[in-house]
């Protein structure tokens, strides 16, 4: 299997930032403020491979970092330190010497993002079929007809009713808003898929039909994903390996059946007794 | 003999549990081969390890120490205690094979989706898949009625050979088999034996562990006793900090 992504050190300070930053925060010290200036470690040397459709899962609790990491990957926000490089076809970025021109192609043409809340992935003011159109169109689709079947096609397969297309997302359920967002992020077929905690808040069942949706999905397009969240059970069923982290560092990392039944830190032995 | 396709020197495995700072011993100083065309039996009584041998070998366990060599089709050595998660995954869905004593699966497939899985992932056909995997079902005697059903309601032997078709189908090289036909009526467990014995004569080796001495007698061509770690209690040590 071929890498598509590799991250190297990746780090996210929020704050200005002191010489003491590091080692007064993580794990071992239990904070990820820093005790000097007040900065935050969102996260700190985090590095990682994934290869072309694998499913990597980051799991940790809320202020681990984990969303820090596929937001600085996915240019929501700028890291602090760190390098990525994407690998695709026979090309290569260096996603963080990107200028915004060009971080915003890999956005619309090479990546996919689905957030925890849905106001963040779609666009309220227009309908659900607008909302993909207009990634589409962003990706060099223009013509009306061809624009319109392709959203037909993508809602149709994240099993929204495609005579919905022309609603507004605000009328839909949670786990509705959620299927148009993966229609959306999955319009460009993209090789690598980030998933923000996709499943929190909503209903058990419904929960169960996007995991089978996603997992259906990687099947089908070889999407490599990386699935950030802090349910066991997402984990469990989707990621191959599985990163830990806490208060912005990365503390343990294997197969994902490995990090559950023989985990080997402290915190992960923790938190996976604690699992229901 | 130097071709073995898994050979394991002294591997042990301990569980470190930080939050009650113990060290729980589980299998110690395991040396055993397993010959491609053979069936390496593991016996030896109740918290000896057998399990764990074969989680570590399939890397659900971090081993604690010891050499697992494997040897792949191109001749090439991997220590598997040592070999990254990208080489082992990449061995778990073409080389290396694990039937455990319980069934995981998603609630949600059918039985026929389950066993055809592994050969999916490997890029076979769908319907291809679906034959081979209601072949053995068939040949497992898994009435045809639950093939379209998801394995969660069945009962304990049922899951049991649904879990053994889907580690069949594919024709590992290396097949890890936990108490295979613990839970099997006399009748099914004969099928067992014949499909495993047809399966070994493909070349298919295996390492299984087994309770009934006469599945042994009838299966095994090489035998590893483990004994549990020597007096378990006075291991368990309490850890420092």
């Amino acid at each position: 299997m071929k890498k598509i992504l590799e991250v190297r050190g990746l780090a996210k300070i929020h704050g200005r930032g002191c010489a003491h930053c590091i080692d007064s925060t993580g794990p071992e010290m239990d904070t990820n403020i820093c005790a000097h200036c007040g900065s935050v470690v969102a996260t700190h040397g985090v590095s990682f491979d994934l290869h072309e459709g694998e499913i990597l899962g980051i799991m940790g609790e809320s202020g681990s970092g984990k969303s820090t990491v596929v937001k600085t990957l996915f240019f929501d926000d700028a890291p602090s330190a760190g390098e990525a490089l994407f690998f695709h076809g026979e090309r290569q970025w260096n996603l963080f010497d990107l200028n915004a021109a060009q971080q915003r192609w890999l956005r619309n043409h090479r990546f996919g993002m689905v957030y925890q809340n849905p106001h963040l992935g779609l666009n309220f003011n227009v309908t659900a079929g607008g909302n993909i159109a207009e990634r589409l169109l962003m990706s060099d689709l223009a013509h009306y007809g061809e624009i319109r079947e392709r959203a037909r096609q993508l809602l149709s397969r994240t099993e929204v009713l495609p005579e919905r297309m022309d609603e507004s997302p605000r009328k839909f359920s949670g786990g509705m808003q959620q299927r148009v967002q993966i229609a959306k992020a999955l319009a460009t077929r993209p090789p690598l898929l980030f998933l923000d905690e996709v499943t929190t808040g909503l209903d058990l069942s419904v929960q169960a039909r996007i995991l089978d949706l996603i997992l259906e999905i990687q099947q089908e397009l070889g999407t490599a994903m990386i699935v950030v969240t802090h349910d066991l059970g997402v984990i469990r069923l989707l990621a191959g390996r599985t990163i830990v982290m806490k208060y912005g560092r990365v503390i343990e990392s294997g197969l994902t059946d490995q990090i559950l039944e023989d985990p080997q830190h402290a915190y992960t032995q923790r938190l996976v007794a604690s699992a229901l | 003999m130097s071709d073995a396709i898994l050979s394991i020197e002294g591997l042990s495995k301990q569980f470190q549990l930080h939050e009650q700072h113990k060290l729980i011993p589980s299998c110690a100083h395991v040396a055993l081969q397993v010959f491609s065309g053979e069936l390496s039996a593991l016996i030896g009584p109740t918290g000896a390890g057998k399990s764990s041998v074969l989680k570590c070998i399939y890397r659900t366990y971090l081993p604690s120490a010891g050499r697992m060599l494997y040897r792949d089709a191109q001749g090439h050595v991997t220590d598997l205690a040592l070999a990254s998660e990208h080489r082992m995954l990449a061995l778990r869905q073409n080389d290396i094979g694990f039937v455990t004593q319980f069934l995981h699966c998603l609630p949600r497939k059918s039985a026929l989706d389950v066993v055809a899985e592994p050969l999916m992932s490997r890029g076979a056909d769908r319907n291809l898949a679906h034959d081979k995997a209601r072949e053995l079902l068939a040949r497992l005697n898994v009435p045809e009625r639950l093939w379209g059903v998801p394995p969660a309601t069945f009962s304990g032997g049922e899951k049991q050979r649904v879990n053994l078709a889907r580690g069949l189908i594919a024709r590992p090289r290396l097949l890890l088999l936990d108490e295979p036909t613990a839970s099997l009526d006399p009748a099914t467990t004969e099928r067992v034996i014949e499909l495993l014995q047809a399966i070994k004569a493909e070349g298919v080796a295996m390492l299984a562990i087994f309770h009934q001495p006469g599945l042994v007698q009838r299966l095994a061509d090489r035998v590893v006793e483990l004994k549990p770690p020597v007096a378990a209690t006075d291991l368990l040590e309490t850890c420092a900090s």
